[in-house]
């Protein structure tokens, strides 16, 4: 039942929050600088809730994120501008297609362990940098151009979806075999879970949405070129999920949100940008050595989680 | 365990000030352009014309982006001194791309909607420009990059012409014909090779041109390879080259791997002239190359700073005097852009987006450091390049090609 509750609250929370966004939007107030900001905010939260699956929930340290990303958005790119496909479907093409590359990468690196894994998932974000890099078909250094068909509805309900999927997974019987294997894998063996299995799944969810944030990504911002998702991207994302706190969906969406408003702001001031945005990294870290959110998630910040179920 | 946390809480304190003084500093600067922004608009929104610059200003590019925005600055300094245009000041307005797409764009649309700027100098690098060309389009402003060189800046690949982006340079295979020319006419060279960098579309671009160009011109490509960036041991293909025995080499790249490829060719004997672009343009290239291994090559450039032309130099006097460092193409392709666009203004009569887009397009003739240009239909310059020489180490201007 409580659940079913903290869902029906998110559905609300979440019409509620784009019938405003929507009114401003139509009403005129909130013009495309930051319509746009809108939608880089939502994709960012796509892209840390999606890794949030792979090192909060299943701890398993993957540095390749951007690699996925950067399959979404070739795909999708692809479907849309060259086979003249309607952006749900090049959208949809450019999910699966990740999710596929994700379990493909999955199944023989998932079976390394911590700094090893790091190493191998970088490696596969890299080969498909140079992949894409070097297919003339997607335009190569030189990049794809691609024609902006996204509005904010669209990354707004790929934010909803993905957080909705990934919180039940969590919450599933997957999710709690996920989490025992972050809490101790050689344990979680012992008690007959196919771990393995597990890792696998979760590494393909997050690959998907990924994914998905990518082909958002590439019908935004008008052209992808491989050096976009450089292992400068896959930091990037990293920064958020650690910054929201290792393990707490909401800390990786409210550390997403945090962040782009933060570097948004401080593209007014070029000369000192990068050094207040790592100023502020430093001191969340030191005040906030677990994170924002530590593993809490906000939820249990109100009544409703306290029996438990939310703490994941 | 005192000492330690006293410690760690002068560490947090003193984060804390700094973050919070850059914040101050920031807000007062931001304040200060905002309220002068908002005077000018309402009570004299003629008196100042705001151009804005989206330029790589930090990551991967930095050095190209403010190179530009530096030459930028200059040549406004001159114009404001001189009376501005139609008596307004013009007043630049830097946003930082952070030499990525997506800061690109959002860079743009910021200019358009929040600063309302009446034309923008668009990023120094061709996939960051293109990021922000259908922005240009949507909000009907005049677009000009200094120093995008691809084609599909302003051509898009179903052939039609991004209206309002134009470019102060001209593009990258007008510098592969413009060396093959100076090969066959000036050095008389008859069997070529070409070495050039696989992982950029900038050296292959160059490469089809300049292959094309000399074949043209009744000479023979007798070795055609390939090295990608990073590499650093070029000596087994060189040697392949080698034994080709070709009388010139087209070497299109950037400069780290060029220095390299340079200092490897003298070291294994080839002592043919070896020829590049601007890519090679950096003194890093003299260090990594040498200055002896650098002699009898030859690049083709946007500019020399030797030109003996008195406009050039009166330039690069004007320029040392406020930076005290001699300019380079990236400068006076920054500067240059400035006035590009403030001669459409002047044309145009009015701050109109669509006046100044039909003036830019219109261009004839425009005398600038960079060289005299007209604009023709796919909004490139028609403009002469400059030939180089590496004597002992120094750029020597050798002859200036006109296309």
């Amino acid at each position: 039942m409580k659940k079913s509750k903290a869902f029906w609250v998110f559905s609300v929370l979440a019409l509620v929050i784009y019938a405003v966004v929507q009114g401003l939007i139509s009403g005129g107030i909130l013009d495309l600088y930051y319509q746009n900001i809108l939608v880089q905010m939502c994709i960012n939260i796509m892209l840390a809730v999606s890794l949030h699956i792979i090192i909060g929930i299943t701890g398993q340290f993957s540095i390749g994120h951007a690699g996925f990303m950067a399959v979404g958005a070739y795909f999708s790119a692809i479907a849309t501008m060259k086979l003249g496909l309607p952006l749900p479907v090049g959208l949809l093409l450019g999910a699966v297609v990740a999710a596929l590359a994700g379990l493909l990468v999955g199944i023989p690196t998932l079976r390394l362990k911590g700094d090893y894994l790091a190493i191998a998932t970088l490696g596969f974000a890299e080969i498909i940098r140079i992949i894409f890099l070097n297919v003339d078909y997607v335009g190569g250094a030189a990049g794809m151009v691609v024609m902006n068909m996204t509005t904010w509805t669209y990354a707004f309900a790929g934010v909803v979806i993905t957080i909705i999927v990934i919180s039940n997974f969590t919450k599933s019987r997957h999710g709690r075999g996920a989490i025992s294997i972050r809490e101790d894998e050689i344990a979680a063996d012992a008690m007959g879970i196919n771990t393995t299995y597990y890792k696998v799944v979760a590494f393909t969810i997050g690959s998907l949405f990924a994914g998905l944030a990518g082909a958002i990504y590439a019908h935004n911002f008008f052209i992808i070129q491989p050096t976009t998702f450089n292992f400068l991207k896959s930091f990037d994302i990293l920064i958020y999920v650690v910054l929201g706190g290792l393990g707490s969906l909401s800390g990786s969406v409210i550390a997403a949100i945090f962040l782009t408003v933060v570097s948004a702001y401080l593209a007014n001031f070029p000369e000192t940008r990068m050094i207040i945005y790592s100023l502020v990294l430093i001191l969340v870290m030191l005040y906030r050595p677990t994170g924002l959110m530590g593993t809490k998630e906000i939820t249990s910040l109100f009544k409703f989680g306290k029996k438990g179920g939310t703490k994941i | 365990m005192t000492e330690k946390k006293t410690l760690k809480r002068f560490a947090s304190v003193f984060l804390a000030s700094s973050l919070i003084v850059g914040a101050l500093a920031g807000c007062s600067s931001s304040e200060g352009t905002k309220t002068e922004g908002g005077s000018s608009s309402s009570s004299e929104s003629s008196d100042v014309i705001k151009i804005g610059a989206n330029l790589e200003l930090s990551g991967a590019v930095a050095s190209y982006g403010s190179s530009i925005a530096n030459g930028a600055e200059l040549a406004i300094e001159e114009i404001n001194a001189a009376g501005g245009i139609d008596g307004k000041q013009i007043e630049l307005v830097k946003v930082d791309n952070k030499s990525e797409n997506a800061e690109a764009t959002n860079a743009a649309i910021k200019l358009a909607t929040q600063d309302k700027v009446t034309a923008m100098i668009a990023p120094a690098t061709s996939g960051n420009a293109i990021a922000t060309a259908q922005i240009a389009n949507q909000y009907k402003i005049p677009t000009v990059t200094a120093s995008g060189t691809a084609p599909n800046v302003t051509e898009n690949e179903d052939g039609s012409i991004n209206d309002y982006v134009f470019r102060t340079c001209f593009i990258d295979p007008f510098q592969g014909i413009v060396a093959a020319n100076f090969a066959s006419n000036e050095l008389s060279a008859k069997n070529v090779a070409i070495y050039a960098d696989n992982a950029s579309d900038y050296a292959k671009g160059l490469a089809a041109s300049f292959k094309e160009q000399i074949e043209a011109n009744g000479g023979t490509v007798v070795a055609e390879e390939a090295y990608v960036a990073d590499d650093t041991d070029f000596k087994s293909t060189l040697t392949r080259i080698k034994s080709a025995n070709p009388n010139f080499i087209f070497i299109p790249g950037y400069y780290e791997e060029v220095g390299l490829i340079v200092k490897q060719a003298r070291e294994l004997g080839i002592d043919a002239p070896l020829m590049g672009a601007d890519g090679w343009d950096s003194p890093t290239l003299v260090e990594l190359a040498g200055a002896e291994a650098l002699n009898n090559t030859f690049i083709t450039n946007h500019y020399s700073s030797q030109d003996p032309e008195e406009t050039i130099q009166g330039f690069v006097e004007a320029f040392n005097e406020k930076f005290s460092e001699s300019p380079n193409a990236f400068h006076a392709l920054g500067y240059d852009t400035v006035y590009y666009i403030k001669d459409a203004i002047e044309r145009a009569g009015s701050t109109d987006g669509e006046a100044i887009q039909k003036a830019l397009a219109e261009t004839e003739n425009l005398s600038l450091i960079t060289g005299t240009f007209s604009v023709d239909e796919k909004h490139n310059p028609v403009k002469s390049a400059t030939v180089l020489e590496y004597v002992d180490g120094n750029q020597k201007f050798n002859s200036k090609v006109n296309p």
